[in-house]
């Protein structure tokens, strides 16, 4: 019988097999960030071990790091003193790393496919959750906690027991207007935060296969958001365009022995998932979430939730929770709920692609009045690609706000914050309680619905957008 | 990691159940930058209180914690193991513990002697009668023992092989030194590095 393309991607990396035991997996890339890496250091140096492997090791600077004066020292004491413990970190054990300043700076998950580090049959891990996104090259990608940072650090291999398989077919093309980013949030909403637990997705079928790495990348990264351990686009020629010429890609013959292997990476035909959730396309709309998880989400057509509409006595009191929080009222058309704060960034909607998008719906619009809109690139290299296509101007004329790169307002780890009871509407990937800012309430969206929410000052998409005037 | 195979010392008395790990130590100390040094923040909400047993003079120094059942209950946080360590404690005896807090602190070394309550009960009177009665904890024979009480407990015997053999989950990963260089020997050229 065939294997699926997760399987594949384990069984090339397995070191040590025994019954009974979790199989030895070897990780061919380890990324590493100021949060959840100085105890794994720390402990190193404790045992007196070296890290393995510093040349499959890459440390960047993103959760705290603000994203205005970055030439400055950082002001928050606890951001700085992790950010400077990550450098000593880095400077003594001999990883690589980039800086805050560096050109290569940026989100993590951002700066590893843009270096081409990322590719197809890989296995990467980084002591955060939003790894998945990396399996939108058909690597197999996940997030880790910090006593497993400190094994891999040691051993460049982590014991993992196995996970199930699930497929989600998306069938036909994605209608105009609909973006990875609500594919996404539909497929949570429809399988539930919980429902991908145990299982690595692969996302399939004709309205995945269509979608750029990008896209790709925005659809895999909140596959954790649905509890799975990963998510996963098998890799094709739109994954190769991408990788070939980056700076870490193969070349010459060995780019054709990759090729050549890379193309063998793809669920047999007669393979089997342990699940199988099947998506019509044609169904889909711009998508954005009313609550405080990820799967509290519905058509931007659609209204605010009532508790009356649960299905059972837990999620009644849930939906009740979420609604309070929110400050709204069931019945409420989505689209007429007023935003105070957009933010168009993150490792979910921070790449060019994303962007380019937005600044195509802002141009010769203008921010409405009493909103402020946050953009902030996922990496320095986006931000001077931006620029020197001139997205720059386009936000700032628009009267948005042109930051430097990291994580920023998705978690509010650096002074970008929501305040008490503010809304924002935010292309990031979580819009739990608190998690943009203490009270702030978030409503996730794609890029192009935050573009145009921006200029309306309340929920809405490009179409509803007056014909530009400029 | 070293190895635990049997450990003598003073140990103070716990006269409290349900002690989770935000009691062990708050959340607060979650923002630290370093493995070591949460000793000021053990049972922080308690120190201030004169009375609190490890406020008192005869139990410093104290390298056992027998404590009330259900210890180490509520969230996962690994810094509760790091703080009890890093306070001097090797071993604590209870009668219930809280199965994540066992887990954690199987992997870090601290050893975690499951006892009935009787013998938790005798212990602490003794420990009260005398403060510098010596308590070991034996992992080679699984007991308790001090002045005429010699008691059995109770570990995981996965968790007494690594804590004899002094194996961290690293230390058993480097045992298979050999499968991991052969594996390194057999990637594809194509693999990247980060090195520029």
């Amino acid at each position: 019988m065939g294997t699926t393309l997760a399987e594949k991607v384990w069984e090339a990396h397995v070191v040590r097999r025994a019954d009974g035991e979790p199989d030895l997996l070897y990780i061919d890339l380890h990324l590493v960030h100021e949060v959840t890496s100085p105890q794994a250091f720390d402990a190193l140096r404790d045992a007196g071990r070296p890290v393995r492997r510093p040349d499959l090791t890459l440390a960047t600077e993103d959760h705290n790091v603000p994203t205005v004066d970055v030439d400055k020292p950082i002001a928050d004491p606890v951001s700085a003193a992790q950010v400077e413990a990550l450098r000593l970190n880095c400077a003594e054990f001999g990883v690589p790393i980039y800086s805050l300043g560096s050109i290569d700076q940026g989100i993590v998950h951002v700066v590893g496919p843009q270096l081409g580090l990322t590719q197809p049959g890989m296995t990467v891990v980084c002591g955060d959750s939003h790894t998945s996104t990396h399996g939108a090259f058909g690597a197999l990608a996940f997030g880790i906690g910090t006593s497993e940072v400190e094994h891999v650090l040691a051993t460049q291999t982590l014991p993992l027991k196995p996970f199930k398989t699930m497929a989600i077919t998306v069938d036909g093309p994605l209608p105009a207007g609909v973006t990875a980013k609500d594919l996404i949030l539909a497929v949570i909403a429809r399988i539930g935060t919980g429902g991908g637990q145990g299982y690595v997705l692969e996302y399939r079928g004709e309205g995945v296969r269509n979608l750029s790495m990008e896209g790709r990348m925005t659809l895999c990264n909140m596959s954790i958001e649905a509890g799975a351990r990963a998510g996963m686009v098998a890799p094709d020629d739109i994954t190769f365009d991408y990788v070939e010429g980056r700076t870490h890609a193969p070349h010459g013959a060995e780019w054709d022995a990759a090729v050549a292997y890379w193309r063998t990476l793809r669920t047999d035909d007669d393979a089997t998932f342990d699940a199988e959730v099947v998506i019509k396309a044609s169904e889909l709309s711009p998508f954005v979430t009313w609550g405080t998880n990820p799967g509290q989400g519905v058509p931007l057509s659609a209204v605010v939730p009532s508790p009356d509409d649960a299905a059972d006595e837990v999620e009644r009191v849930s939906i009740e929770r979420a609604l309070e929080y929110m400050g709204l009222t069931p019945g409420t058309p989505m689209r007429d709920v007023a935003i105070d704060t957009v933010f168009l960034g993150s490792c979910t909607n921070g790449r060019i692609e994303d962007l380019r998008v937005a600044a195509d719906i802002l141009r010769g619009q203008q921010v409405a009045e009493n909103v402020r809109m946050l953009v902030v690139p996922g990496s320095a290299r986006v931000r001077l690609q931006a620029e020197s296509e001139g997205l720059d101007r386009v936000f700032l004329g628009a009267g948005a706000e042109w930051r430097g790169a990291g994580c920023s307002m998705c978690l509010g780890m650096n002074p970008d914050k929501l305040t008490p009871g503010e809304r924002s509407a935010s292309t990031s990937n979580r819009n739990f309680e608190g998690r943009q800012g203490p009270g702030g309430r978030t409503h996730l969206v794609s890029p192009q619905v935050a573009a145009a929410t921006a200029v309306l000052g309340h929920l809405g998409s490009p179409s509803d957008l007056p014909t530009n005037v400029s | 990691m070293d190895a635990f195979v049997t450990h003598t010392g003073t140990a103070a008395p716990l006269r409290r159940s349900n002690v989770d790990t935000d009691q062990i130590i708050p959340a607060e100390y979650l923002k630290r930058i370093t493995r070591h040094g949460f000793e000021d923040g053990l049972f922080k909400a308690w120190r201030n209180d004169p009375e609190f047993v490890l406020n008192q003079a005869d139990y410093a120094g104290a390298s056992v914690l027998v404590a009330g059942p259900d210890f180490g209950t509520g969230s996962s946080r690994e810094h509760a193991v790091w703080a009890l360590q890093d306070y001097g404690f090797m071993a604590v005896i209870s009668s219930r513990f809280a199965d994540i807090f066992r887990g954690n602190s199987g992997k870090a070394g601290l050893l975690t002697a499951l006892v009935d309550q009787e013998t938790v009960e005798q212990l602490w009177l003794m420990i009260e009668a005398d403060p510098t009665t010596l308590v070991t904890v034996d992992l080679e024979s699984q007991t308790v023992a001090a002045g005429d009480l010699v008691a059995p407990f109770d570990v995981d015997p996965y968790v007494r092989w690594r804590l004899l053999q002094g194996l961290d989950d690293i230390g058993i990963t480097l045992q298979s030194e050999s499968d991991i260089s052969t594996f390194e020997a057999s990637r594809p050229a194509f693999a990247p590095t980060t090195l520029t």
